[in-house]
C-alpha cells in the first residue's frame, strides 16, 4: 500500500513544468511534457521488474554454473538434468505434456467452439466449460484426486469406467464363489483355484431339474435384500429348470446341498445347458435363484455356470498408477484449460467475414470443404497463438502434477523437479539450471511474442 | 435513413453477438442437415457441459459427507442416501484457527498484490502509451519479452535476495510483504502489455484537450486516462485477482507458518488425502468459491482480459 503513496511526488513535481513547455514544432509537439517526467511514471515498476524479475534472470544463469555448496562445476548441472532415473521420467514427462496438452486442448477448444457456433445456449456452455480456469489448480487437483479414486465405488471416473465394463462385457455376480469341497456334491469346480466355471457332477436330463448350491460368497456380492431360496419347480418337456443359492444358513443349521427356508437365491448367475462341449441354450437366475433353460432337446446336459460369475470384479483403471498418472494428470489439465482455447478460437471465429464462407458455399463447396479450407486458413493465426500460449503454460504446470502426483517421481516434470531439488532437497545449482532451461525453452514465445508485436506496430 | 442504419446496424450485431446466424439463402437439402447436425450437436454438447460440471459437484457432494461416507461409499449415492448431508466438515474446519488464518492471510495476499498491480502498471503503461522518452519502444519489448518468463526461474535468487532483507524483527523472507511484491513484480509485465494498447487506443484529442487546458500529466492520468481505462482495468484486475488468489508455488517458497495463505495451508493438509477428505474437500470448495463469485460476476471483463492478452 505504501508504493501508492509514492507515486505521487515526481507527478505533482511534473504539474509546474507540464505548463511551462511548448514547442519547437508548434502544438502538438509542444505540448508533449518532458521527457524524464516518464521516469516518475516508470520508476515502480522499473524497480519491481528490475530486482524481482530481471535481475534473479542472471542470478539463475550464473548460479547454474555452480553446485548445490556453491563451488564451481561449470555444466554439470545441466548434464545432470538429464541423468539419473528420477531426473530423465521428469524430462520424458515434460516432453509428452508439451506435446500432447496443447495438441489435445486446441482441438477441444476448436471442436467446442464450432459446435457452438449453432446452438443457443452457447453462452451458458461457454461458462460451464470456461469456469475451472476460474478456479486453482490446487482445488482442481483435489478435485480430480476424488475423481481418479482407485475403488470404483468411490472413484467417479473408475465408477464410470467399470459401468461401460459390465455393460459390454457382463457384470461378474459372485467373485470368490465357488462349490463344497469334497466327493459326490452336487457341483463342482471345473479346475483349481479362483475363478474357474462350476459344472454339475451328474448330467441332468431334458424335463428334469437341478441343484447347484455355492458357498464362500462374500456378504458384499448379496443382493441388498436378498430373496429366499426356492427349489424350481418341475420342468415341462424341453425344458431344464434348477436353482443356484447361497447353501449356507446363517447361525449354523440347514442341510447341506438342499434348499433351506432361510437361505438366500444368487440372483444373475448366468446358467449354460452343454452336450458334447457345446452350448445349447444358456439363462440367468431370477431373485430367487430358480432358472429355466428353455428349448432344450431331449437328451442328458451338464449344467454349467461359467468362470464370468466367479472371476474377480474389473476395478476399473490404475489412474494414479505408474502408467497412467501422466495421462490422467493431463485430463484435468484439460478440463481446466479447455474453456481458454474454446474462447479464444470462438472470438476467432466470430471475426471471420460471413462473406469469405458465402462465397465458397455458392462456389458448391461441402460445409466440411469449407471447414477445411477456408475457416481454418483464417483461424491459422488464433490457433497458434493458442497454442504457444498453452505450451508456454504447459512448461510452467506444477500445482497440478505437485497435487493430483502427490510427490510420485513417475509423474514428475521439470518445473516440478526444479522446486523439488532446489527447495526439498537443497542443490540450488541442479534447481537454477532446471530453471534457466525452462527459460530456454520459452525464449521461441518470447521472441513469438516480440515479432508479433512488431508487425502490429506496422 | 435511420430504419436503414439500424438496419444494417441490427443484421451487422447479430453474427457477433451469438455467432450463430445463418447463412441467408441455403438450400432445403442443407437446412435439413444443418438441423439434424444442430440436434446431434446439441445433445453432444450437453453430454459435455455434464462432464465438466461433475468433478466439481464432486468436490461439493464429498464436502458435505462425514469422512465415514466418504471412506465408504461415492458421493454419488446422496442422490439415493441425502440423509447423508452434513455440515459437520465445514463447522470443524471452520473451528481450526489455522485454516481461518490461512484464509485471511489469502485476503491480506491477493488485495494489496491486485491493487498494487493495477497502479503501478497504469502509471507505466500511460508512459509507455503517451509520454515520450528515449528508448520507449526498446524498453516496452522488453516488458514484452518478459511476459513468458517462468516464475521458476526467480524463486531461487529472489528467496537468497528476500533472505538477506532484515530490517529490526522484520524479516523479509516468509513475511506476507515478500509474496505480495514478488507477485506483483510478476503480474507486471502482463498488466503493462494490457494497459498499454487499452490506453493507446484513447483518442489523442481527449489528451491533447486536456493537456491544453493546462492539466498537469498526473491530473490527466487520474481524471482521464484511469477512468477512460475502466474496462481494461477491471479484467487486468480480476486476472491479477484469480491469479493470485490461486497461485501455490509463490507461497510454497516464500510464504512461512504464519504467513501462509489457503493453498500452501490445504497443501500441507495432503499427505493423508483419504483421511483428511473432511479437510481437503470444504477446504478446497472455500478456496474455489470466491474465484468462482468474482468470475461469475465479472465473466464479461474476464473473458475479454483473455482475449486481450492472448490475441491482440
Amino acid at each position: 500500500m505504501a508504493r501508492q503513496e509514492d507515486a505521487p511526488p515526481p507527478a505533482a513535481a511534473a504539474d509546474a513544468a507540464a505548463g511551462g513547455r511548448r514547442g519547437r514544432r508548434g502544438g502538438r509537439e509542444g505540448l508533449n511534457p518532458p521527457s524524464w517526467l516518464a521516469g516518475g511514471f516508470l520508476l515502480p515498476a522499473l524497480l519491481l521488474l528490475g530486482f524481482l524479475v530481471v535481475y534473479p534472470i542472471v542470478y539463475s544463469v550464473v548460479r547454474s554454473f555452480f553446485d548445490a555448496s556453491g563451488d564451481f562445476n561449470g555444466l554439470d548441472n545441466y548434464t545432470g538434468v538429464f541423468k539419473g532415473h528420477d531426473n530423465l521420467v521428469a524430462v520424458r514427462n515434460t516432453a509428452v505434456w508439451v506435446v500432447v496438452a496443447p495438441t489435445i486442448v486446441t482441438i477441444i477448444g476448436l471442436l467446442f467452439a464450432v459446435l457452438t457456433e449453432r446452438i443457443r445456449w452457447a453462452t451458458a456452455f461457454k461458462l460451464v466449460v470456461f469456469m475451472p480456469m476460474a478456479i486453482s489448480f490446487l482445488a482442481s487437483g483435489v478435485i480430480f484426486r476424488l475423481v481418479y479414486e482407485q475403488d470404483p465405488d468411490k472413484g467417479v471416473a473408475n465408477a464410470a469406467v467399470v459401468a461401460v465394463h459390465d455393460t459390454f462385457a457382463g457384470k461378474t455376480a459372485y467373485p470368490g464363489a465357488g462349490p463344497r469341497a469334497g466327493q459326490d456334491q452336487p457341483v463342482r469346480a471345473e479346475g483349481s483355484g479362483d475363478g474357474v466355471p462350476v459344472v454339475t457332477t451328474k448330467p441332468v436330463e431334458a424335463g428334469g431339474s437341478a441343484l447347484l448350491p455355492l458357498l464362500r460368497v462374500k456378504p458384499e456380492y448379496l443382493p441388498d435384500k436378498p430373496v429366499p431360496a426356492r427349489t424350481a419347480p418341475a420342468a415341462k418337456p424341453g425344458q431344464i429348470t434348477g436353482t443356484v443359492w447361497f447353501d449356507f444358513t446363517k447361525g449354523g443349521g440347514g442341510t447341506p446341498n438342499a434348499v433351506d427356508p432361510t437361505e438366500s437365491g444368487l440372483p444373475g448367475v448366468t446358467v449354460q445347458a452343454l452336450r458334447g462341449g457345446k452350448v445349447v441354450a444358456s439363462t440367468e437366475t431370477r431373485a430367487d435363484g430358480t432358472f429355466t433353460l428353455a428349448e432344450v432337446p431331449p437328451g442328458s446336459y451338464t449344467l454349467r455356470l461359467p468362470k464370468d460369475n466367479f472371476t474377480a470384479a474389473y476395478g476399473g483403471a490404475e489412474w494414479l498408477g505408474s502408467t497412467l498418472i501422466t495421462p490422467a494428470i493431463i485430463g484435468a489439465y484439460l478440463w481446466v484449460w479447455s474453456g481458454f482455447a474454446m474462447v479464444l478460437i470462438a472470438a476467432g471465429l466470430a471475426a471471420i467475414p460471413r462473406d469469405a464462407l458465402e462465397a465458397a458455399r455458392v462456389d458448391g463447396a461441402t460445409e466440411w470443404q469449407v471447414f477445411r479450407r477456408v475457416t481454418i486458413p483464417l483461424l491459422a493465426p488464433v490457433l497458434a497463438v493458442v497454442l504457444v500460449t498453452l505450451v508456454i503454460n504447459v512448461l510452467k504446470v506444477f500445482d497440478l502434477v505437485f497435487i493430483i502426483g502427490g510427490g510420485d517421481p513417475n509423474a514428475s516434470v521439470l518445473a516440478l523437479q526444479m522446486w523439488t531439488k532446489s527447495f526439498g532437497e537443497g542443490d540450488q545449482g541442479t534447481g537454477s539450471a532446471i530453471a534457466v532451461l525452462l527459460f530456454l525453452l520459452v525464449l521461441p514465445a518470447m521472441l513469438f511474442n516480440i515479432r508479433r508485436l512488431r508487425q502490429e506496430r506496422k | 435513413m435511420s430504419t436503414e442504419d439500424s438496419l444494417t446496424k441490427d443484421s451487422a450485431e447479430v453474427p457477433a453477438a451469438d455467432g450463430a446466424a445463418g447463412a441467408p439463402r441455403r438450400s432445403v437439402a442443407a437446412r435439413v442437415v444443418g438441423r439434424v447436425g444442430g440436434g446431434v450437436a446439441q445433445v453432444v454438447l450437453v453430454l459435455v457441459a455434464l462432464f465438466w460440471l461433475v468433478p466439481t459437484l464432486g468436490l461439493f457432494v464429498a464436502s458435505l459427507r462425514s469422512n465415514q461416507d466418504n471412506g465408504s461409499s461415492g458421493w454419488w449415492t446422496v442422490f439415493s442416501k441425502p440423509s447423508q448431508l452434513t455440515f459437520s466438515s465445514y463447522s470443524s474446519l471452520l473451528g481450526k484457527g489455522d485454516f481461518v488464518d490461512s484464509f485471511w492471510n489469502t485476503v491480506l495476499i491477493t488485495v494489496p498484490a491486485t491493487v498494487l498491480v493495477v497502479v503501478i502498471a497504469s502509471l507505466a503503461a500511460y508512459a509507455f502509451a503517451w509520454l515520450e522518452f528515449p528508448g520507449r519502444d526498446w524498453l516496452f519489448l522488453v516488458v514484452v519479452a518478459l511476459l513468458v518468463v517462468p516464475v521458476q526461474v526467480a524463486l531461487v535468487p529472489v528467496a537468497k535476495l528476500y533472505g538477506e532483507i532484515r530490517v529490526g524483527g522484520f524479516h523479509m523472507f516468509g513475511s506476507i510483504v515478500g509474496v505480495v511484491l514478488f507477485h506483483v513484480a510478476f503480474g507486471l509485465p502482463f498488466a503493462i502489455f494490457l494497459l498499454r494498447n487499452f490506453f493507446a487506443a484513447i483518442p489523442r484529442d481527449l489528451l491533447e484537450a486536456a493537456r491544453m487546458d493546462g492539466g498537469s500529466e498526473w491530473t490527466i492520468f487520474r481524471r482521464v486516462i484511469f477512468p477512460l481505462g475502466g474496462p481494461a482495468i477491471a479484467s487486468l484486475g480480476i486476472f491479477q485477482f484469480l491469479w493470485v488468489w490461486n497461485d501455490l508455488l509463490v507461497s510454497l517458497v516464500f510464504a512461512d507458518t504464519g504467513s501462509q495463505p489457503m493453498t500452501k495451508w490445504l497443501q500441507s493438509q495432503m499427505r493423508q488425502f483419504s483421511g483428511n477428505i473432511d479437510i481437503l474437500a470444504p477446504g478446497a470448495f472455500i478456496s474455489l468459491l470466491v474465484p468462482l463469485v468474482v468470475f461469475f460476476a465479472f465473466q464479461r471483463y474476464f473473458v475479454q482480459g483473455v482475449l486481450a492478452g492472448s490475441v491482440k
